[in-house]
């Protein structure tokens, strides 16, 4: 009896704490009110200022620049992930194992060191930093996990259906198109979404790859903003925004998910 | 020209190399730079005069200490707040399990900046003040998933009839749990240590936001000596805190890998 309403008042706490912060932007982001706190009736003007443009036009290229990064990055990394799982999936064991483990090193780096190093990697080469280098920075990082979200799907494939493509008379290169690919999109769609996810989540990295021209993401502008202690009120809406497309993709990956393992079991 | 192109890539597994050559590129290389001018002084030639600054530069090695003792205490309270929950999650009809569990896991994806000054408004929500206590409760706030996920994974995974087992031999509940689901609990708990301790020790720009730039931890100081050209003594300072990492990672390394995808993988 006890343990009936204890354990659900006790998650339902610790989802209050996890929660009580964020829902506390979202509630204020329908507010007009600068000072978050003071309740000054309904309105809707913070989202309507965030996309005018005007005094948070600098927020609203903030937002295009993290957007325009995250799908090139996530592009790059699912085309090269992908391609790259196709190699280790046909390599030798101990190139594979090789490969792989140098795969989890930038997931296993703490974000400061993923950072400096490739900082380090820019001004040693002499880069000028900006687009490029913070696109390249974000495929480091992102690659991994497209490798690996790919990955499991080629050692479940029967590798009889290539062969059998390629015995009916496929060239390898259509056989690759319609039989292998078909396979493996489940995996790089999720890969892709994993990726973009990665990327607009990320503050370390993008703050030491991005250069000083004046670049900026959503991440770098907040922190730029906080420091000087302002907190703009438009990045309430953009935060409760944020928080609607994060839930949003990460119910469809784990629908996708569900959907997977339901087919399985059939 | 085109032929050899066409025969290269026709062997499948030559597939890996442009990822190959690209981890070499974007993440060994990059590693070793940061070793590389670790070693190296004002002048261009080898020096450990980096290290000996840190050792004597006692402000750094305090920065450290403190940095070293708030990622201990939140991984401890992340601990005793997470597996209570990620046991309770583990016992739920599975229906009922994946939603509260995809609650508890959601707030992992949304930029830790957004969380932190979210953190920061609940704080001034409540008209409590900023400080040592935000600090903590921040951290807390922010790696409580990162510790629930690979726990409830565990748990969810561990066979009942273990459990059954040994009820039926006569355990009592305490018992059964401290002998039984505990033990098997291990790995689960070691991987959540790791990705909480780890990227806590990192961090860098929570700290200030939270206490308004009154403590500052080892991530701060590693930014502040990057950002201000100091990269020869930035990166020994980074490089102390990749052997700090390698050696928890060393204490349990199996389940560091695991960490890695079992994270970033819903």
């Amino acid at each position: 009896m006890i343990k009936k309403i204890l354990a659900p008042s006790y998650l339902g706490l610790l989802l209050v704490m996890l929660y009580a912060p964020i829902l506390i932007i979202i509630l204020f982001s329908f507010t007009e009110a600068k000072v978050l706190g003071n309740w000054t009736g309904f309105s809707l003007k913070l989202y309507a200022s965030l996309f005018e443009g005007g005094v948070t036009h600098s927020l609203s290229r903030a937002l295009w620049n993290t957007l325009i990064i995250g799908l090139t990055a996530a592009f790059l990394s699912t085309v090269l992930g992908t391609i790259a799982a196709i190699g280790i999936f046909n390599l030798q064991p101990r190139a594979q194992k090789a490969i792989k483990m140098v795969n989890v090193i930038p997931m296993l780096n703490p974000d400061i060191i993923t950072a400096i190093s490739l900082f380090l990697l820019f001004v040693s080469i002499g880069i000028s930093q900006g687009y490029t280098t913070v696109i390249l920075a974000h495929v480091t990082f992102c690659t991994p996990y497209v490798v690996l979200s790919v990955l499991p799907r080629l050692y479940r494939m029967n590798p009889s259906l290539y062969e059998a493509a390629l015995d009916l008379g496929a060239t390898p290169f259509l056989a690759l198109r319609k039989v292998m690919l078909p396979e493996l999109k489940p995996g790089m769609i999720s890969g892709f979404i994993l990726a973009f996810t990665l990327s607009i989540d990320d503050f370390v990295v993008t703050l030491f790859t991005i250069g000083n021209e004046g670049l900026e993401t959503i991440s770098t502008y907040i922190y730029a903003d906080a420091r000087k202690g302002g907190l703009t009120p438009e990045l309430r809406p953009l935060s409760a925004l944020i928080f609607i497309t994060v839930l949003v993709l990460l119910i469809i990956i784990n629908q996708r998910a569900v959907k997977k393992t339901n087919t399985k079991t059939i | 020209m085109q032929k050899k192109v066409i025969v290269f890539f026709g062997r499948r597994r030559n597939w890996s190399i442009p990822y190959a050559l690209f981890l070499f590129v974007f993440v060994v290389v990059p590693l070793a730079l940061i070793v590389v001018y670790a070693f190296t002084g004002e002048d261009g030639g080898f020096t450990i005069g980096n290290f000996r600054k840190f050792i004597m530069h006692a402000e750094a090695v305090n920065i450290l200490i403190y940095s070293i003792g708030v990622a201990m205490i939140t991984t401890i309270l992340c601990l005793l707040l997470g597996y209570p929950a990620a046991y309770l999650l583990s016992r739920l009809e599975s229906r009922r399990a994946s939603l509260l569990v995809m609650l508890f896991i959601l707030p992992m994806w949304i930029n830790f900046l957004i969380r932190t000054l979210a953190t920061v408004a609940l704080f001034g929500f409540l008209r409590l003040p900023l400080g040592e206590g935000a600090l903590l409760f921040g951290m807390v706030y922010n790696f409580l998933p990162f510790m629930i996920y690979p726990i409830y994974n565990i748990l969810q995974k561990t066979d009942p009839n273990l459990i059954e087992a040994a009820q039926d031999l006569g355990a009592t509940p305490a018992q059964v749990f401290f002998r039984t689901i505990l033990p098997l609990s291990v790995p689960g708990i070691s991987s959540g240590i790791i990705m909480v301790f780890m990227p806590v020790i990192s961090t860098f720009a929570i700290a200030e936001l939270l206490t308004i730039n009154n403590i500052k931890l080892f991530g701060t100081t590693l930014q502040e000596n990057i950002y201000n050209g100091m990269w020869n003594y930035g990166a020994a300072l980074s490089l102390v805190m990749l052997v700090l990492i390698m050696l928890t990672s060393l204490l349990n390394k199996d389940s560091s890998a695991k960490a890695a995808e079992e994270g970033g993988l819903i």
